[in-house]
């Protein structure tokens, strides 16, 4: 035991002679991991955030599609629909989008069903009343983008070209702003006199059924039975959601892929050879009596010392940077051009197997990087490795 | 002697930041289940489908509702407008043909 922390006392000792070049990879690798860990911590905990919400989102979905395009579904589709065994209640959704042009946002407008009065949590004020009409209940996002409270009054131009005006009643809490954000929720009198939508048409039907395994099979069933509707079943929601916030995607694979680019560049030029510093003083270990193997020990700790200190504080940094600082430094890029967009107060789900992946991609690589050379050059006569 | 101890203690510090940050995922994930559960019912009874993240296009504030079953359409990872659709990958292929799974 002593003589092995005798090798790492002389590792931290070799380490600590070219301390501002180690000091220089010790940065870039924890950088490297840094970002290598926050785009896996965000992505993962983004879709369990994502599954765990829109878990509660309707069974299936019934929309019309007519030549390509979604469309308004007949209200009279609900009978066929209610024909068909295993389904519950039917409800037709309103809902549609508004671009705002005092803020350049685009809000989602939706309509408040009957049911609705007393269920709704994390919100400040009320919720619309039935009968209620001329008020509204906003996210957090459109509150902050109009700077409205409750009191104000929030005005929209209607299909019809006129000035709808709405008295903000509820503004929803900010915890819930990944799914209120942007909504502006009017009565469906309301909505359907904004959009000008028909008394006999609706944006979509919910249909509720009782028994999840059935979902599919009646999905189908609409399907045949009425061609132009798409079903969206809440399956295929999560599946998306599951794909959505993948690391293979996109921006975060270019970021994922530049971060391990430069982790292999700084890989490689360890791997690639020793400076004549080091083979130096390889062959003087030897020539002083020094064995191959405690050479390689030597070495091991040498690398350990790097990755090991370089992986923890990238990690925790990793960790901070997404849960304690809602992935400021990806925000603007994670943002894109939304106006409004909420602040992320994501869950910290950590994924073990995502965090082991990581240690093994960069720990190992490096370390093996380390070794390799140090082991070419310590099996060779200290007479020629000094002399280089 | 006294540099392995040094390293020794800030490993050992460091662990213990990361099982400390670790623990505190646990306790916050705990004590936010209720917040989650709570927006759970939001979804529900607001029958939304879909977060409130990006609101710049349609398919990037509604990717589940997203029509790309239909032609000229967009979807992220298709010939792209918005810089949100190259952060969020596109649907299942499953989902894209039509098949309920």
């Amino acid at each position: 035991m002593k003589k092995h922390i005798k090798i790492l006392e002389f590792a931290l000792s070799t380490l600590w002679r070219r301390k501002y070049k180690n000091l220089g990879i010790i940065v870039v690798f924890s950088i490297i991991v840094f970002t290598l860990s926050s785009i896996l911590l965000l992505t993962y905990s983004f879709k369990r955030e994502a599954v765990a919400i829109l878990s509660g989102a309707p069974e299936l979905i019934v929309q019309r599609v007519t030549g390509g395009r979604h469309d308004l579904i007949p209200l009279d589709y609900i009978k066929e629909i209610k024909s068909i065994p295993g389904t519950g209640e039917i409800i037709p959704r309103y809902w549609g989008y508004y671009y705002d042009i005092s803020t350049d946002g685009n809000y989602t407008i939706l309509g408040a069903y009957d049911r609705l009065y007393d269920s709704i949590r994390l919100l400040k004020g009320d919720f619309i009343k039935k009968g209620r009409q001329g008020v509204c209940v906003i996210g957090r996002g459109v509150s902050n983008a109009r700077f409205a409270d409750i009191g104000s009054k929030i005005p929209i131009v209607g299909s019809d070209g006129k000035v709808h005006v709405f008295t903000v009643i509820g503004v929803f809490d900010a915890k819930s702003s990944i799914v209120t954000n942007d909504l502006v929720i009017i009565s469906l009198k309301d909505i359907r006199s904004l959009f000008s939508i028909p008394e006999d048409l609706s944006t979509d039907i919910v249909v509720r059924v009782y028994n999840p395994v059935e979902v599919n099979n009646i999905a189908g069933k609409i399907k045949s039975r009425l061609p132009d509707t798409r079903p969206i079943t809440r399956s295929e929601i999560l599946r998306t959601y599951d794909t959505l916030f993948d690391w293979r995607s996109g921006l975060i694979l270019t970021m994922f892929s530049g971060a391990v680019l430069a982790f292999i560049i700084l890989a490689w030029d360890k791997a690639t050879g020793l400076s004549a510093e080091e083979k130096r003083e390889i062959g003087i270990l030897k020539a002083i009596g020094w064995e191959t193997s405690d050479i390689m020990e030597l070495k091991f700790w040498e690398g350990l010392v790097i990755s090991s200190v370089s992986f923890l504080t990238g990690l925790i940094g990793g960790y901070i940077h997404i849960f304690f600082f809602g992935a400021s430094i990806f925000s603007p890029a994670l943002k894109g051009w939304s106006v409004i967009c909420p602040k992320f107060h994501l869950m910290p789900y950590i994924d073990p197997y995502q965090v082991a992946v990581l240690l093994f991609l960069t720990v190992v690589p490096y370390m093996a990087a380390t070794i390799v050379p140090s082991w070419k050059a310590s099996i060779t006569d200290p007479d020629v490795v000094m002399r280089g | 002697m006294i540099k392995h101890r040094i390293f020794i203690g800030f490993i050992l510090f460091e662990i213990l930041v990361l099982v400390f940050l670790f623990l505190h995922g646990v306790v916050a994930k705990n004590n936010r289940s209720s917040e989650i559960r709570r927006k759970r019912i939001i979804v529900h009874d607001l029958m939304l489908t879909d977060l409130s993240i990006w609101t710049e296009a349609r398919y990037t504030r509604n990717p589940s509702q997203a029509d790309l079953f239909s032609p000229f359409q967009d979807y992220p990872s298709s010939i792209e407008h918005f810089p949100a659709g190259s952060i969020i990958a596109p649907a299942p292929a499953s989902i894209l043909r039509g098949e309920f799974k």
